[in-house]
């Protein structure tokens, strides 16, 4: 089974407000899954129907190829957007007590928590009460709790708010050391620049339905647009009508810089042919959209709601 | 399951870690027992009353030997005119004037009493004692009949009471010790379901607006959740009476070794501080009085032995358990669908109108504990708890109990069914404000 999960026709519905619409879904095992979309697109409600939070209206979630059912809790955890913990349970007591509702024993739970503390250096807080942590300590905290019975399914809901950029890096190599022990992560956020850097594959939802769906590469692929930055010295003239020249501009001192779209069936080859007769090429690279690009693009085309 | 009691776990360490358990816990039988203490040192103290010197101006005669001083008063027999002895009274906070007009026999209410300050009621007693008792061996003398037949005829009554028991047996019951009992155990239920059903409230909401619910449940089931939390909540209101019942008999057994005296003496105490400042006759109506008084002290804890007390016990315990289910499971609905305290008062309202008039219920029906209001009113589930609990020690047929049990178990199954069904969806609704159209709704959304 190559997928950890996969979704079915999700539908959603609460009173007025159909928050998932159709939902389909397959999160490959052992890669970072970005679940990317606009505010109240459903991301939320979809994790809810994963975490069996909630129950879908229609359809079915399946989980390492069986229907989802209570017992995959203790496979799945949630680190929710909206942090929380009781405030006044000592550290230790807390994560202890977590971890026994996942399904761990005292003492396996007290084994792996061992290792984590160490990792974290958070043993002097063991005895703390969280109110007297600082947010940044009370997140890694919960970032504890969320993986420490090693789930099979990590689900991340912007997991790097409220940490300063030490604090982040870290939490970015813990992530990505469970994936290389095969963990999955369903990793939603709005830091394009953190999807860019860690996601495998993407899937995006906007207005209860996915709009896009595949691995980073595909998604690259779909979205670039066969144009090409050159920066050259010299005078550019006019180029065959298989090339489009969308803009020039004047660089640092005589160097200059282009952007050229490949509008036929023209080969690479050939523009850069067709560039070194004319001017002398300093560099030339594909033009690979950003996730940020993609996002608003894919959203602001997608078909306004009718429902609303 | 396992769940379930994690979270029960938790609620109950957490519950009873903190200080304002342990403070409550301890201080409670301790204020009790002071409480208990300043009435007995009251009753003690007050008849250590300073001299009194009571002028009396008899314009009937009929008196004139019937006033007898003793250690604490003295009576003067004076001769009026009475505004100038009322103007020699000002001033004088140990003087009392007592004006008897002539015309007494035929207008008894015509006796007057001057004091700079109130009268205590204890001698003003005792005064129209006096005159009255004059009053009346007159009259009956002037009847005919003897004094030797008057004195026969004071005789004091005071009925023993007794219940029938299944057998036909009549068992000697005091209403009063039935009386005390079912006041102090509906109204002990009333505090417990209150306190205790507002401290599940306080959990939920603090859960919610914590956050940690999202985590929480995507571990344990909101139900398993609501349970766990009302049934931890429960172990600590039992522990709480447990510690309370210990403590309280632990003190109260330290206290009458500590003073040598146990409250039986007490009273004695107070008795004999009275006969000591009566005069030879009266002091022979205090005897009889005192001996009245043991008699019905003993009647009292006589017949509290005879109360149904392991019954009354269990009752307890399960009245307990079934209201504060009841109305906890309540509570708990509330205080996932709202995100503050002043949004939850608009809710909690309508649920403590019942618990109100449970109270206000019971008190009738210990004055009438078999009268129709009493038997439906401990029936609904709602009044149930409380209004049972304060008929119970007069003695309730077995089977108005098990039925009115039976009908308490359905009421919460059904309050707990419809609360877990709010509380889901409650929970996880932020922002948004709730009446009780979108309450209702939330019954029928699906899982």
């Amino acid at each position: 089974m190559s997928h950890i999960l996969e979704a079915h026709d999700i539908v959603k519905q609460y009173a007025t407000h159909r928050a998932l619409d159709g939902v389909s879904l397959n999160v490959p095992k052992g890669c970072i899954f970005g679940l990317l979309g606009p505010n109240g697109a459903g991301k939320t409600s979809l994790i809810r129907i994963i975490t069996q939070i909630t129950a879908p209206d229609e359809g079915y979630v399946l989980f390492d190829g069986q229907r989802l059912q209570p017992n995959h809790i203790q496979d799945i955890g949630y680190l929710p957007e909206e942090r929380g913990l009781y405030k006044k349970m000592k550290v230790g007591e807390q994560l202890l007590y977590l971890a026994q509702l996942k399904g761990l024993s005292e003492r396996e739970a007290m084994d792996k928590l061992k290792v984590w503390i160490k990792k974290f250096d958070i043993k002097t807080w063991w005895t703390k009460s969280i109110e007297d942590l600082s947010k940044g300590m009370q997140q890694k905290v919960q970032f504890v709790a969320t993986v420490m019975h090693e789930p099979k399914l990590i689900i991340l809901d912007e997991p790097f708010s409220g940490f300063d950029p030490i604090n982040a890096n870290l939490i970015k190599d813990e992530i990505l050391e469970l994936r290389q022990r095969g963990t999955t992560i369903i990793f939603s956020t709005h830091r394009m620049e953190s999807v860019e850097e860690l996601c495998d594959h993407i899937a995006l939802v906007n207005k209860s339905r996915i709009i896009l769906n595949g691995s980073k590469k595909e998604i690259k692929n779909q979205f670039k647009e066969n144009s090409y930055s050159v920066s050259y010295h010299g005078e550019l003239g006019n180029l065959p009508p298989d090339f489009e020249l969308i803009t020039t501009k004047d660089a640092e001192g005589s160097l200059q810089q282009a952007t050229i779209r490949i509008v036929g069936d023209a080969t690479v080859n050939q523009l850069v042919g067709n560039l070194i007769n004319q001017v002398e090429l300093v560099s030339f690279h594909e033009n690979i959209p950003s996730f940020n690009d993609i996002f608003i693009k894919a959203v602001g085309s997608d078909a306004p709601d009718e429902s609303k | 399951m396992k769940n379930i009691f994690l979270v029960l776990k938790r609620e109950y360490l957490v519950r009873v870690r903190k200080k304002s358990f342990i403070v409550m816990t301890f201080l409670t039988p301790i204020l009790i027992a002071a409480f208990y203490g300043i009435i007995v040192w009251a009753a003690v103290g007050s008849f250590k009353s300073e001299h009194k010197t009571i002028q009396v101006i008899d314009e009937s005669g009929l008196f004139k030997e019937k006033f007898k001083s003793d250690k604490n008063t003295t009576f003067e027999l004076i001769s009026g005119p009475v505004a100038t002895a009322q103007k020699k009274l000002k001033g004088k906070e140990d003087k009392l004037l007592v004006h008897i007009p002539a015309d007494i026999m035929s207008r008894p209410n015509g006796l007057q009493i001057y004091a700079e300050k109130n009268i205590g009621p204890m001698l003003k007693n005792r005064i129209e004692k006096v005159v009255q008792q004059g009053l009346r061996n007159i009259k009956l003398s002037k009847a005919g009949i003897t004094q030797q037949v008057i004195e026969d005829a004071n005789q004091d009554v005071d009925a023993q009471t007794y219940s029938l028991d299944d057998e036909g047996k009549s068992q000697s019951s005091s209403t009063m010790a039935a009386y005390v009992a079912g006041y102090a155990a509906a109204f002990l239920l009333y505090i417990f379901i209150l306190v205790y059903g507002a401290g599940v409230m306080q959990g939920v909401m603090e859960e919610k607006s914590n956050r940690i619910i999202e985590v929480i449940i995507s571990s344990v089931k909101p139900f398993h959740l609501m349970l766990g939390k009302i049934l931890g909540v429960a172990a600590v209101g039992l522990t709480q009476f447990v510690l309370w019942g210990v403590l309280t008999f632990g003190v109260s057994s330290a206290t009458q070794t500590l003073f040598g005296f146990n409250r039986f003496t007490a009273t004695q105490e107070v008795i004999n501080k009275q006969a000591e400042q009566a005069d030879p006759e009266v002091k022979k109506e205090m005897e009889k009085q005192q001996n009245n008084t043991l008699q019905t002290i003993e009647n009292f804890s006589k017949s509290a032995q005879s109360l149904p007390l392991a019954k009354i016990f269990f009752c307890f315990l399960f009245y307990f358990l079934g209201g504060y289910l009841l109305y906890s499971s309540l509570y708990a609905a509330i205080g996932a669908s709202v995100e503050n305290q002043q949004e939850a008062g608009q809710f909690t309202f309508p649920i403590m109108l019942p618990i109100i008039a449970a109270i206000i219920f019971a008190q009738l029906a210990i004055n009438q504990p078999d009268g129709s209001l009493a038997f439906w009113t401990s029936m609904i589930p709602f009044t149930s708890p409380v209004v049972m609990m304060a008929r119970i020690p007069f003695g309730v047929p077995a089977w108005e109990i098990v039925l009115s049990m039976a009908l308490l178990v359905l009421g919460f199954v059904g309050t707990t069914w419809i609360a877990a069904r709010i509380y889901r969806i409650g929970i996880l609704m932020y922002g948004k404000k709730v009446n009780y159209k979108e309450l209702s709704k939330w019954l029928f959304y699906k899982g």
